[in-house]
């Protein structure tokens, strides 16, 4: 792997991408299996650093870890010092003073996990930090593409929603256009972030003209807190934009793969039918999720880390 | 840095005397004999007299700066009066305007008259500028008659705009029979939102709420309107937009009474500087693109602005240490300002190094009714002495200021400021 840390996806190079899509592929199969534990990171430590709260992200990752043995402590900020006044610098150097391998951390701040690598040594992994990155969601959203189609090169990807405070569309979308495959982005004109384009994407605001052209969609979860606000006014004038609904899909005779990163709003932004159904792999995200950030966990602290090519 | 007093005689010998006020630049000495300027070029000043070498060096008006922060009363652990002072002379600058959103804010004729009184005990000239309306808050005007009896030299509201533009309207009317500048911090704050830095394609890549450039432009557009309506002066600070300048280059063209600031910063970094999440490149208003930063560096050689000014705003590094969304805007920038103005316009733009020194000396003088013949006989000797050319790399230990928070720290400067006489005494920096 060529970076010590994994803080995002933008400019992170193809080839470790492919490697850590070959390696969670491995591990699929050690979750296959009666017995689900390796010891690869036997006496390793991971500290789990969610500032924000997170239950998916976080049983994931530590679930991960248990299955590589390796040693896990989890500090979430309702149980932690910070609401004492402590400062961030101060939460991260007392941890690592308790000498551990490796943070995973999720906060609400873009940029928090780059600030992180500037006050301790242990290698960082972002799980999400604000409006930016979320790269490990990225990764299994490939992984799980990667699953169902046999390649990421050329493949189109819609992805819909609120992409502005979208950490997994931006992190989707420097992944994709890494490895080859193309993204439309689609949503309401208040959520998508000005310059989109500038981003290598394409934008449209006709779902069906998206669904047409896409051979899977990434549907986001849409916050019911930015209803009736200033950027959407109501629920039903999204889902008749663009909820993903059994009757939309009929209009469209085609093979579509439906994903999620979850937590879905049922009724909102997918119907249950059409997540419920075949073409959804949005279970399939969470059991690939465990074996990218075990692949992600394992290369970035297995030792095949070289030091000097950062 | 050291700082001594004059000798009862000194010769500045042997440097390039540039003044600012006839735009000459010629070689010659200057005596000063207490305190005061006695001759400039030929002297003839007695043998005993203290001599400072300026072989290379340039000999200019001492710099002003009419945009700073000195964050006295109430955040005292930020920046006092006198480090403040400290920095200025570091930076070459010998008088400063210090703006009014200290804590409490400086809106009454008392607080004036507290600055005026504490300014007399410091190194440098300090003047403030009283606040537009009472606690900032845009609802009531401020005694604008007694504070300037006390000593205001302008009126601002600088860190919050006046949003209200019947509040905007009336403080310029009000103004105009004292006929001094109002100096309006132009953000659209609907349109800002929670946005912490320019809106672009770095934003996007960096996940922050951003705002655009109308932000700014939209409310200078407002302001200059507004200016020709009443017949006020407008002074336009920090201006940080290619849509902002071409308001004001337009209204120029047809009202002598606007007057225009740009900051170091505006002009020497953009947006995609962020990529690293520096907080100390987060300031109101924003740092913006490139395009945006060629066209600010075209105003200033056209001469769409007037003068060059810091906005120097001190904070702490507990602020400074935390995530980006959270940490406040502003960054110091007296120490590090004629480096990088200099590289910028002089070497990097070709532009005339008199038209620059201006932008620092006469010019900011002229908009707050400053005394601006400096090499006069008789004048008290408030001047500033630099190298034009020495290239250098601005580090923490040339930063005075009680703060740190100075993206310059690792930048390559071009010039640099070596000697800073004023209130008789000198400084070697």
């Amino acid at each position: 792997m060529q970076h010590k840390h994994l803080l995002g996806l933008e400019n992170y190079p193809a080839e470790d991408i492919q490697t850590i899509i070959d390696t969670a592929f491995s591990f699929r199969e050690v979750l296959d299996r009666p017995i689900k534990k390796v010891p690869s990171l036997q006496g390793k430590t991971i500290v789990n650093l969610f500032f924000e709260n997170s239950t998916r992200t976080r049983i994931s990752f530590e679930l991960a870890q248990k299955r590589l043995s390796a040693d896990t402590v989890n500090f979430s900020a309702s149980s932690s010092s910070l609401q004492k006044g402590e400062t961030f610098k101060d939460t991260a150097q007392n941890i690592e003073a308790m000498k551990i391998d490796a943070v995973v951390m999720r906060h609400p701040a873009p940029g928090a996990p780059l600030h992180l690598t500037e006050h301790i040594d242990s290698i960082v992994i972002n799980a999400g930090d604000g409006t930016h990155e979320h790269p490990t969601q990225a990764i299994l959203d490939m992984t799980s593409l990667y699953e169902k189609f046999g390649y990421l090169k050329g493949l189109k990807i819609g992805i819909v929603g609120d992409i502005s405070h979208s950490r997994v569309a931006l992190s989707n979308i420097h992944g994709l256009k890494t490895m080859g495959a193309e993204v439309t982005l689609c949503g309401p004109a208040t959520l998508i972030p000005p310059n989109a384009e500038e981003l290598g994407v394409n934008v449209n605001y006709n779902l069906d003209e998206v669904i047409e052209w896409s051979d899977a969609l990434n549907v986001l979860r849409i916050q019911r807190e930015r209803m009736g606000g200033g950027l959407l006014p109501s629920v039903r004038e999204y889902r008749n934009l663009f909820g993903i609904t059994p009757e939309r899909l009929a209009n469209h005779k085609k093979e579509l793969v439906i994903m999620h990163p979850g937590p879905m709003n049922r009724g909102v932004e997918i119907d249950s039918a059409v997540a419920d159904s075949d073409q959804a792999i949005i279970l399939d995200q969470v059991l690939n999720g465990v074996a990218s950030r075990m692949a992600i966990l394992y290369l970035l602290l297995g030792g095949k880390y070289e030091e000097g090519k950062n | 840095m050291n700082i001594s007093k004059l000798s009862k005689h000194v010769v500045l010998q042997g440097g390039t005397i540039l003044d600012p006020v006839a735009g000459t630049e010629k070689k010659g000495d200057v005596h000063i004999a207490d305190g005061k300027i006695k001759s400039v070029g030929k002297v003839n000043a007695p043998k005993s007299a203290q001599v400072v070498d300026c072989k290379g060096l340039v000999v200019t008006h001492g710099f002003c700066d009419v945009h700073v922060h000195f964050r006295e009363p109430g955040r005292e652990d930020k920046e006092t009066l006198e480090t403040g002072s400290l920095a200025a002379l570091a930076g070459g600058f010998t008088r400063v305007c210090v703006m009014p959103n200290t804590d409490p804010p400086l809106d009454s004729p008392e607080s004036i008259r507290y600055t005026v009184d504490r300014s007399e005990e410091c190194s440098i000239h300090i003047h403030p500028i009283g606040a537009i309306t009472k606690g900032q808050d845009g609802k009531e005007l401020t005694e604008m008659g007694a504070m300037l009896s006390e000593g205001a030299v302008a009126f601002s509201d600088d860190g919050l705009p006046v949003t209200d533009s019947g509040m905007m309207r009336n403080a310029l009317e009000y103004a105009t029979m004292f006929d001094i500048p109002v100096i309006n911090h132009a953000e659209d704050l609907c349109l800002k939102k929670n946005g912490v830095m320019h809106e672009g394609t770095v934003s996007t890549h960096l996940g922050l709420p951003a705002s655009p450039d109308i932000t700014e432009s939209n409310m200078v557009h407002r302001d200059l309107e507004l200016t020709e309506l009443t017949g006020a002066r407008l002074h336009v600070p920090h201006v940080s937009s290619a849509k902002s300048t071409d308001h004001i280059r337009a209204m120029k063209k047809k009202n002598e009474k606007v007057t225009a600031e740009v900051t170091p910063h505006h002009l020497f970094f953009t947006d995609e500087d962020l990529v690293n999440f520096d907080t100390n490149l987060k300031v109101a208003p924003p740092i913006r693109s490139n395009k945006d930063r060629k066209a600010l560096i075209k105003a200033v050689k056209d001469g769409t602005f007037d003068c060059i000014a810091t906005d120097h705003a001190p904070h702490t590094i507990e602020e400074k240490e935390g995530t980006f969304d959270l940490a406040p805007f502003g960054m110091i920038g007296l120490e590090s300002c004629y480096g990088a103005v200099n590289r910028v316009m002089v070497k990097e733009n070709k532009m005339d190094q008199v038209a620059l020194i201006q932008m620092l000396t006469v010019n900011p003088r002229e908009i707050m009714g400053f005394d601006t013949g400096l090499f006069e006989e008789g004048m008290d000797a408030e001047l500033t002495i630099f190298d034009p050319k020495e290239s250098w790399t601005f580090s923490r230990k040339d930063i005075y200021s009680r703060s740190h928070n100075s993206p310059y720290v690792g930048q390559k400067m071009t010039g640099r400021v070596k000697h800073t006489i004023v209130k008789g005494h000198l400084t070697n920096i």
